[in-house]
C-alpha cells in the first residue's frame, strides 16, 4: 500500500534557480539560504522516496487568464521546464506518476473535491526550484511527481481550512492505492513577501516563525488563519503559504519536526523550510 | 485566531482588502480590467514574441484589444499604474523579464525607493509591517 511518510515545506523564489543553474550557490549571498537544505538533501538520499506530491502555483506559465483552476492535478507522463520570459531553466523534465495521480484524481472527487485535471502542462520555478532545492542537480530527478496546483492569485483563493481539508482527503487517496510506494507530500511558496506596489519588500520574521511553530506538533489552528491576515502580516504573495495546509493536513493530526531553517533574504522573500514526519 | 464557524460574506470579504496601504489585492474585478494587459504579458513566453516585442513594442500592442491608458502605462513601464489598471505581478514579470530586469529591480521601481536603496532594506531584513498592516487602524 502506498504511505504518506513526509512533508517537506519549502519556499520557491525564482532566484534560487538562477543561483543553482549559475553554481553561486555557495557565495556570501546563497551560501546562508542553501547552507539550510543540506541536512534535507541528505536525509532525501537515504529517504528515497518514489513520489512526491507537489503542492505549488503556476506563475501565469501554464495557466493564463483563460481558465483558473482553485485545485489542479497533474495526471500526465511528463512536464517541462517552463519559459517564463527568460528561456525555460535547464533542468530535467519532471515525470509524473500517471497512475498515482488519476487515482488520487477520482478518489478526490468521490471525495467531495472536485478538481481539474491536467493531462498537458509546463511546469514553472513553483515546481522547479524546491526540486533543486532537495535534490540538487541530478541528471534525472530521483522521484516521480504528481503536481498539485492551487490558485493564489486570483482573489477569493482557497481557505486555509479548505486546504488542510484537502490535504487530509489527499492522504485517504495515498493509503488506498495498492502499490507499495514511499509518497511525500510538499507545500511550496511563501514565506512572507509583497512583490507589489508601494509597500512592496515587506517581511515579517515574527509572524513567518509563528507560522512554523503552528505546523509542527497537534493543533490544527493554522488552518482557521483567515486571508486578511495573511496580507496584513505577510506582503499580498505570504497567501502562498496556503499550500503549506495541504501538506501540513496530509500528514494527519500530529506532526515532529526533523529539521527546521528560516533566512532574511532571498530578493523580496523571506525563504522558509520544514522537515515533518506524521507521528500517528 | 478567527473561529471557524461563519462563512464569509463576498462584499465584506472584498471591502476589508482596501484596507491595507500600498497594496493591490488581485481581485476578479482587477482580473476582468486587466485581461488583455495580463493576456499580453503573457505572449512574451516565447522566443518569436519577445522579438516582434522588442522590434516595436508599440506596433506589437495593437494587437491586444487593450485600453490606451494600459498601453502608455506598459510602455512607460509605470508598474504601479499597471496594477491600477488591472494588471497582476506575474503577468507583468513576463515584461521585465523581457527587458532584463530581476524581480526585485523591477519590484523596487514600485516603491518609493531606488534600487540600492530597496535592495539595502530586504538585506536589513525587509519593509517591516510595523504602521503597514492597516490604513483604518494605523499599526
Amino acid at each position: 500500500m502506498a504511505r504518506i511518510t513526509a512533508g517537506v515545506a519549502s519556499s520557491h523564489v525564482p532566484l534560487l534557480g538562477v543561483a543553482v543553474d549559475q553554481g553561486k550557490t555557495g557565495d556570501e549571498y546563497f551560501g546562508p539560504i542553501f547552507a539550510g537544505y543540506e541536512w534535507t538533501k541528505a536525509w532525501e538520499k537515504e529517504e528515497k522516496p518514489d513520489v512526491v506530491i507537489l503542492v505549488y502555483n503556476d506563475h501565469a506559465s501554464a495557466f493564463d487568464m483563460k481558465i483558473i483552476p482553485t485545485f489542479a492535478i497533474g495526471c500526465g507522463e511528463r512536464y517541462k521546464s517552463a519559459d517564463e520570459g527568460w528561456g525555460p531553466r535547464p533542468v530535467p523534465d519532471v515525470e509524473g506518476h500517471a497512475d498515482l495521480g488519476w487515482h488520487i484524481a477520482q478518489s478526490l472527487i468521490l471525495d467531495e473535491f472536485d478538481m481539474t485535471i491536467i493531462n498537458e502542462m509546463d511546469v514553472d520555478h513553483g515546481m522547479t526550484v524546491p526540486l533543486s532545492m532537495m535534490f540538487g542537480q541530478p541528471d534525472k530527478w530521483p522521484v516521480k511527481v504528481v503536481p498539485l496546483a492551487v490558485n493564489v492569485v486570483t482573489y477569493p483563493v482557497p481557505s486555509g481550512n479548505r486546504c488542510w481539508a484537502l490535504g487530509e482527503a489527499i492522504a485517504r487517496a495515498v493509503e488506498s492505492f495498492p502499490e507499495d510506494l514511499n509518497v511525500q507530500i510538499w507545500g511550496t511558496g511563501g514565506m512572507s513577501h509583497q512583490l507589489q506596489g508601494p509597500r512592496a519588500g515587506l517581511l515579517n520574521r515574527e509572524w513567518d516563525n509563528k507560522f512554523l511553530d503552528m505546523l509542527i506538533g497537534d493543533s490544527d489552528a493554522a488552518r482557521f488563519i483567515p486571508h486578511l491576515e495573511y496580507l496584513r502580516e505577510t506582503g499580498s504573495e505570504g497567501i502562498e503559504m496556503v499550500m503549506w495546509l495541504v501538506m501540513r493536513g496530509a500528514l494527519g493530526k500530529k506532526a515532529k519536526c526533523l529539521h527546521r531553517h528560516y533566512h532574511i533574504p532571498c530578493s523580496n522573500t523571506a525563504i522558509g523550510h520544514l522537515v515533518l514526519e506524521p507521528t500517528e | 485566531m478567527t473561529a471557524p464557524t461563519e462563512k464569509q460574506n463576498i462584499h465584506d470579504y472584498l471591502a476589508e482588502f482596501d484596507d491595507i496601504p500600498g497594496t493591490r489585492v488581485f481581485t476578479a474585478a482587477r482580473a476582468r480590467k486587466g485581461y488583455w494587459l495580463n493576456q499580453f504579458a503573457m505572449s512574451l513566453m516565447t522566443p518569436e514574441n519577445r522579438e516582434a516585442w522588442k522590434a516595436d513594442e508599440r506596433k506589437y500592442l495593437e494587437n491586444w484589444p487593450m485600453s490606451d491608458e494600459q498601453r502608455e502605462a506598459i510602455l512607460a513601464r509605470d508598474y504601479n499604474r499597471c496594477l491600477d489598471l488591472g494588471g497582476n505581478v506575474y503577468f507583468l514579470a513576463k515584461v521585465f523579464s523581457t527587458d532584463g530586469l530581476s524581480f526585485a529591480e523591477a519590484v523596487s521601481s514600485m516603491t518609493d525607493m531606488t534600487f540600492p536603496e530597496y535592495r539595502e532594506m530586504m538585506n536589513k531584513g525587509g519593509r517591516s509591517p510595523q504602521g503597514n498592516r492597516s490604513i483604518k487602524g494605523g499599526y
